[in-house]
């Protein structure tokens, strides 16, 4: 997993598309803008975070879950 | 007698869809469908920790700039697991102070290499040969370089016809042998001789009417 480690934390990418979100939600390439990754490691970074269940999907658009947001307030700024 | 089948694969073609995969890769689960939008290079290299392909890795890593400015993405593969991957990498970042900065496919069932044709049983049953397939933003094959075992790829090549196909897509011309950027480009021949005749009064260099070139 390239997103969530294997005791359960983001890794550094999946930390910078879960603070992306935390400002605002959008779409993949929002997310790839705002978290300065390439849009291939963003489109399958969220692919991953929805199955984990810490972000949601809506048409285009992601945002995080209750969860993913718990997630998110808890990484250091 | 045991009867020997051998399975007839089609193999991709220029023009056609690429075909699709989901890979395990050094950055994680990835599809081609995730690179949809970018123009992609995903190529092959027969093992890690060998001589010829740890220079193409630095010298694709080197050209990585270059192509990101293009919109290119670069994709490695072969057969060796991640682990083996991950491991190559951090030995030629030790080595040579060189960051390899692209994902590498981890293709331990071969089935990317098989969908693509990687595998030249006359070269190696087992590794791939040095494939470059060239991906645009459309997800269609536009180029296919094959290299055998023994020879490393020019880099300078790759980014040459990178920024071919790109000025063919963006302009409608062609480009001639030897082309580099600000180098004159073909006008596409006339089909018809009524255009021929035109052709030549367009204010084009030209040979003869099949032969036109412009500056863009």
């Amino acid at each position: 997993m390239a997103c969530i480690s294997p005791d359960g934390k983001p890794t550094a990418s999946g930390a910078r598309m879960l603070r992306a979100l935390k400002t605002k939600a959008g779409s993949a390439e929002e997310v790839s803008q705002s978290a300065g990754l390439p849009l291939f490691r963003v489109r399958s970074g969220l692919r991953e975070l929805t199955q984990a269940g810490l972000v949601s999907q809506k048409g285009e658009q992601y945002q995080l879950s209750a969860q993913g947001s718990e997630l998110a307030d808890s990484l250091p700024a | 007698m045991e009867e020997v089948k051998e399975q007839v694969i089609s193999l991709p073609r220029l023009g056609q869809p690429a075909p699709p995969f989901e890979a395990v890769t050094t950055q994680g689960p990835l599809k081609l469908d995730d690179y949809k939008g970018s123009w992609l290079i995903l190529f092959s290299h027969p093992a890690d920790f060998t001589p010829v392909c740890t220079t193409e890795f630095i010298a694709f890593a080197e050209i990585y700039p270059e192509l990101q400015k293009r919109g290119v993405e670069l994709l490695g593969l072969s057969v060796d697991s991640v682990s083996s991957h991950i491991a190559w990498a951090r030995n030629v970042e030790e080595k040579t102070k060189v960051k390899i900065p692209f994902p590498i496919i981890a293709d331990l069932n071969k089935e990317v290499s098989t969908a693509y044709g990687m595998i030249h049983p006359g070269q190696s049953k087992t590794e791939t040969v040095r494939c470059v397939f060239i991906i645009d933003d459309k997800q269609v094959i536009r180029t296919i370089l094959y290299y055998p075992l023994t020879t490393g790829r020019n880099m300078d090549e790759i980014v040459r016809i990178i920024d071919a196909l790109q000025t063919t897509d963006a302009n409608g011309v062609a480009t001639p042998a030897n082309w580099r950027p600000g180098d004159k480009v073909v006008v596409p021949p006339p089909n018809t001789q009524e255009m021929a005749e035109e052709r030549l009064k367009e204010g084009y260099e030209c040979v003869d009417w099949y032969l036109c070139q412009k500056k863009l």
